[in-house]
């Protein structure tokens, strides 16, 4: 394949994908996401090859591994097109019979979706509630493309952003991003615009751009999805984002622990450049940017921008100080704007549609969608993505299926690790950063933890405490040495050896981390035990006084749920 | 020159100075373990935090010894928030660190008397602060020690833990840095002996040749004279002497 | 001093990476994979080779839980402790192989068959608790369960 040279050779190459393919034929779309991974996806995805070729429906069906739709609860996940129709828990022994019904236009019952509520069968993927309350802006074209195949994301109108972004001037494009009120997807909601808009005035001639695939916060995997499903669509967002701010060099930073997301996004890296949508001269506007991947070792804390940028130049993840953004001076001193991965790629959503358009989408302060991972004890696990200002309950009811086994609803941890349980009595909040902040937790990455009334709260401050304590990177005194003493103390409370002050106590050093600590992964560390504090004091107070743990966690003479 | 006030004291101070630089100049106390002018500001001990205001009205608590001064900069440096914070700190301190004086003396100082937290053993003084190993780095070039591991079980230490390392040059800059003691250099009968909180090095010290005193560790005579491009027989003789 | 084999294996990655110091971390992700952990002699020869102390090579190779000083078992079992799986029972499950291989967590067996170790999270999360072993994911682990999957590992 000739590089692409002009906006021309773009849609002529389209125009040869598209034409190429058959409306009439039907694709069997099958989730090879990691999570479909765990129910043996490949060995369904090889069963339907076999089976195709086995019935003579090459011509008339195609087969294609599609990145992670976000119903992990119900995999492998199968869907055939154009018909619509939506499998699920699908084993390979089930394939002959999906491949036979493809061929008859039936459909195999056995396999649809079975609403909880009405008892009723579902056949189409849009009616699946589940998902019917869901905006899919950003994961939905997950199910749409093979996300090894550029040409798949050509097809859908991939890298058209990029065609009309080069179109425009930079300060336009900044200009766009700052009127759609994107902020940061990766924790403190930085508006998006804003950082570009820094980072392109600082002076200096290098500048860098990053892309933050440091996916940290246990039970949250949007990132992972994106990366491994769509990643084009990242690459896309970066490549925009490196014209608008002026930078020739980019990096994107992918946990180690995600394999298949680095070996579909070196691919994707490759295929641009073959294209020439990335490396020198892009589509032939003298636009050059490279981007190089780089796996992380192993660090939470490689969250933090500056630890992140310290990893990069080979050094250990400590962060720094950021009195001097990391916008004028990041990776190597040079000004450098770091974004996670869901806000990329957002970007050429904007782009497209324009500013106006995506800034309908929301509440006052919170722009767009937001991908959640809905974990726990819940019914439908899975990635979400709904209009900021969705209620707790709405993700957790309607489209979660709320909460398995005939058990309670008792609490949702959001933010991850950082942030902070929500109890019952919030669930009617409209989920944005703002309000988020205002409840004592954080948006974060958006992962979401719902716990059942047999989940114990001291034993969840405990957990998160001592994923922290083993996460801090331990530069700074009061985050390595606060959260050591906060295990122990909870320990010693969820093991029975609680003392009366032991409450006050960690309320002291939670302060004193929370206003002392160098970097925001310390700042916000306490979070899971001040709120824990805050909403289930009666259950600390159960544990030391009454040596009981009223869930029937902790091995301290359980009482069993009433 | 930017104007600020510190504790309500109109001072001075030089553009680019921290504002912990500024306050020892014009003799205001902040407490601090791990700043070292010689090398780059780290921030770690927390210990130097104040509370400012800026000329736009900005209020929040920053580490005095990375925040630089700038034009209409309030600075206090003893609040109750402040005292409260330190206070904890040296807590976390003293049960980090309950044999070190450097720590008992500060904890007398500010009132704390411990008891409340479990304290540990084995840490042997250091604080991890890092002055030694950026000392060892910054200053004298070498990188002989550093940081390894992460979070709680930080530590101290040689490349590989391992007592007599080859990197180090037995300078003892290390020693002179650390605030709390942890290092400690002895000379005696022609040796050198540095112990670190976790390993220990001997070095063999080279003798005047005039006055017969051991001056300096061979293996640091050696890698001076090599820096520096000078023959070693340039350091026969001590620096007493050769004045 | 490192055997001839590791030489050249940290020759090949160094050359991979053009000597890049900023690629640390990258460089012993690499060499790891090849030699399948990360000997002191190895570390001391990607330190002359890149030009980076060995105390720095040695703070980022005890830094990140990547990383392996010593040697792996044939059969690398990670136990998910991200918080889906934490409130499904990870760690009983994690308990019972600590028990049944007489090993804790980021410990190798002296047999060299199993190395046991912890990951916060997979993202597998509608199949907690997941072990993984290699590259398969076993999802849905029980204590009782998780005996008979390791036995499939030789």
């Amino acid at each position: 394949m000739a590089k692409l040279k002009s906006f021309g050779d773009l849609e002529t190459l389209k125009k040869s994908i598209t034409g190429k393919r058959d409306p009439k034929k039907s694709v069997i779309a099958i989730c090879n996401g990691t999570g479909c991974q765990a129910y043996g996806c490949k060995s369904v995805t090889a069963a339907f090859q076999d089976e195709v070729k086995k019935q003579n429906l090459a011509d008339k069906v195609d087969v294609m591994p599609i990145g992670c739709p976000g119903f992990c609860e119900r995999g492998t996940l199968v869907m055939v097109r154009p018909q619509g129709i939506f499998y699920q828990r699908v084993r390979p022994k089930d394939v002959p019979e999906v491949v036979a019904a493809i061929g008859k236009n039936s459909v195999v019952d056995r396999l649809l979706f079975t609403d909880r509520q009405t008892g009723a069968k579902v056949t189409h993927e849009s009616d699946v509630p589940f998902y019917k309350k869901q905006r899919r802006l950003i994961i939905g074209n997950n199910g749409l493309i093979d996300s090894t195949s550029i040409d798949d994301y050509l097809a859908i109108g991939g890298y058209n952003a990029l065609a009309k972004a080069l179109k425009m001037k930079p300060e336009q494009i900044i200009d766009e991003v700052k009127k759609s009120g994107l902020r940061g997807r990766g924790g403190a909601g930085f508006p998006t615009g804003s950082k570009w808009e820094t980072t392109r005035n600082a002076h200096d001639e290098v500048k860098y751009i990053i892309a933050n695939a440091d996916e940290g916060d246990p039970g949250a995997f949007m990132d992972r999805a994106l990366v491994e499903g769509n990643p084009h669509s990242v690459l896309e967002g970066m490549i925009i984002g490196a014209y608008a701010i002026g930078s020739h060099q980019g990096y994107m930073y992918i946990r180690n622990e995600y394999p298949l997301a680095v070996k579909n996004m070196r691919t994707a890296i490759q295929m641009a450049e073959e294209y020439g949508l990335l490396g020198k001269n892009i589509l032939g506007t003298g636009f050059d940017f490279t981007l190089k991947i780089q796996r992380g070792g192993g660090a939470f804390i490689c969250g933090e921008s500056t630890a992140l940028m310290a990893s990069l130049e080979g050094k250990v993840g400590e962060p720094r100080a950021k009195y001097v953004h990391t916008s004028e001076q990041g990776l190597w001193g040079k000004p450098t704007n770091l974004n996670n991965v869901e806000t990329w790629a957002n970007v050429p959503i904007i782009i497209n549609n324009g500013a106006a358009w995506y800034s309908q989408i929301g509440t006052k302060g919170s722009k767009g969608t937001k991908i959640f991972s809905l974990v726990g004890n819940i019914t439908n696990t899975g990635l979400v993505e709904v209009p900021m200002g969705t209620t707790l309950k709405e993700i957790v009811f309607d489209i979660g299926g709320g909460i398995p086994k005939g058990r309670k609803f008792k609490a949702v941890q959001t933010g991850g690790p950082s942030g902070g349980v929500i109890p019952e009595s919030m669930l009617d909040m409209p989920v944005d950063y703002d309000e988020l902040t205002k409840a004592g937790s954080m948006m974060g990455s958006g992962g979401m933890i719902v716990m059942d009334d047999k989940t114990c709260m001291v034993d969840m401050a405990r957990y998160y405490t001592e994923f922290l304590e083993g996460e801090s990177c331990g530069k700074c005194l009061p985050c390595r040495e606060g959260l050591r003493h906060m295990k122990a103390i909870l320990t010693g409370i969820t093991e029975g050896r609680g003392k009366k002050e032991d409450i006050a106590l960690l309320e002291e050093i939670c302060a004193t981390i929370g206003d002392a600590a160098l970097c925001q992964l310390g700042a916000s560390a306490p979070n899971p035990v001040i709120s824990t504090i805050r909403h289930f004091r009666a259950e600390y107070e159960a544990h030391i006084n009454e040596h009981k743990c009223p869930a029937g966690v902790c091995k301290i003479g359980a009482a069993a749920v009433k | 020159m930017v104007k600020i006030t510190i504790n309500g004291r109109n001072i001075n101070a030089p553009e680019g100075v921290t504002v912990l630089h500024a306050a020892r100049e014009n003799n205001i106390n902040i407490p601090t373990l791990c700043e070292n002018e010689a090398v780059a500001p780290y921030g770690a001990c927390r210990l130097c935090l104040v509370e400012i205001k800026t000329a736009k009205g900005r209020q929040r608590l920053v580490t005095s010894c990375l925040y630089q001064v700038e034009e209409g900069l309030t600075v206090q440096t003893n609040t109750e928030r402040i005292q409260k914070i330190r206070k904890m700190l040296i807590e976390l301190l003293l049960a980090r660190c309950p044999d070190s004086d450097v720590i008992q003396q500060m904890a007398k100082e500010h009132g704390v008397t411990g008891g409340r937290l479990t304290p540990q053993t084995g840490n042997n003084k250091c604080i991890l602060c890092a002055n030694c190993a950026r000392t060892c780095e910054e200053v004298v070039g070498v990188s002989a020690i550093s940081l390894s591991k992460r979070g709680v079980e930080r530590e101290l230490t040689t490349p590989f833990g391992e007592d007599n390392s080859d990197d180090c040059i037995g300078c003892g800059s290390c020693s002179y840095s650390c605030p709390t003691g942890a290092i400690t250099m002895e000379d005696k009968n022609g040796t050198r002996k540095i112990t670190w909180p976790h390993n220990e090095m001997k070095f063999k010290m080279k003798k005047c040749s005039v006055c017969g005193q051991f001056w300096a560790p061979v293996k640091q005579v050696e890698y001076v004279a090599k820096t520096s491009g000078t023959p070693v027989t340039d350091y026969d003789i001590c620096p007493n002497c050769r004045e | 001093m490192a055997d001839k084999k590791q030489k050249e294996v940290v020759k090949q990655v160094l050359q991979k990476h053009q000597h890049d110091k900023a690629l640390l971390v990258d460089v012993l992700q690499d060499i790891q994979a090849e030699i399948g952990y990360l000997p002191k002699e190895v570390l001391v020869e990607t330190s002359k080779g890149l030009g980076v102390p060995v105390s720095r090579v040695y703070s980022v190779a005890t830094f990140f839980k990547a990383f392996s000083l010593t040697p792996r078992g044939r059969n690398l079992i990670n136990v998910c402790m991200g918080t889906a799986c934490h409130v499904r029972g990870s760690v009983k499950v994690l308990e019972q192989i600590e028990k049944e291989l007489k090993i804790k967590a980021g410990e190798t067996t002296p047999d060299l068959k199993y190395t046991l170790e912890t990951v916060n999270c997979v993202g597998s999360c509608a199949l907690g608790p997941m072990v993984i072993v290699g590259e398969d994911y076993h999802g849905e682990m029980t204590p009782e369960k998780v005996v008979s999957v390791l036995a499939n590992y030789k």
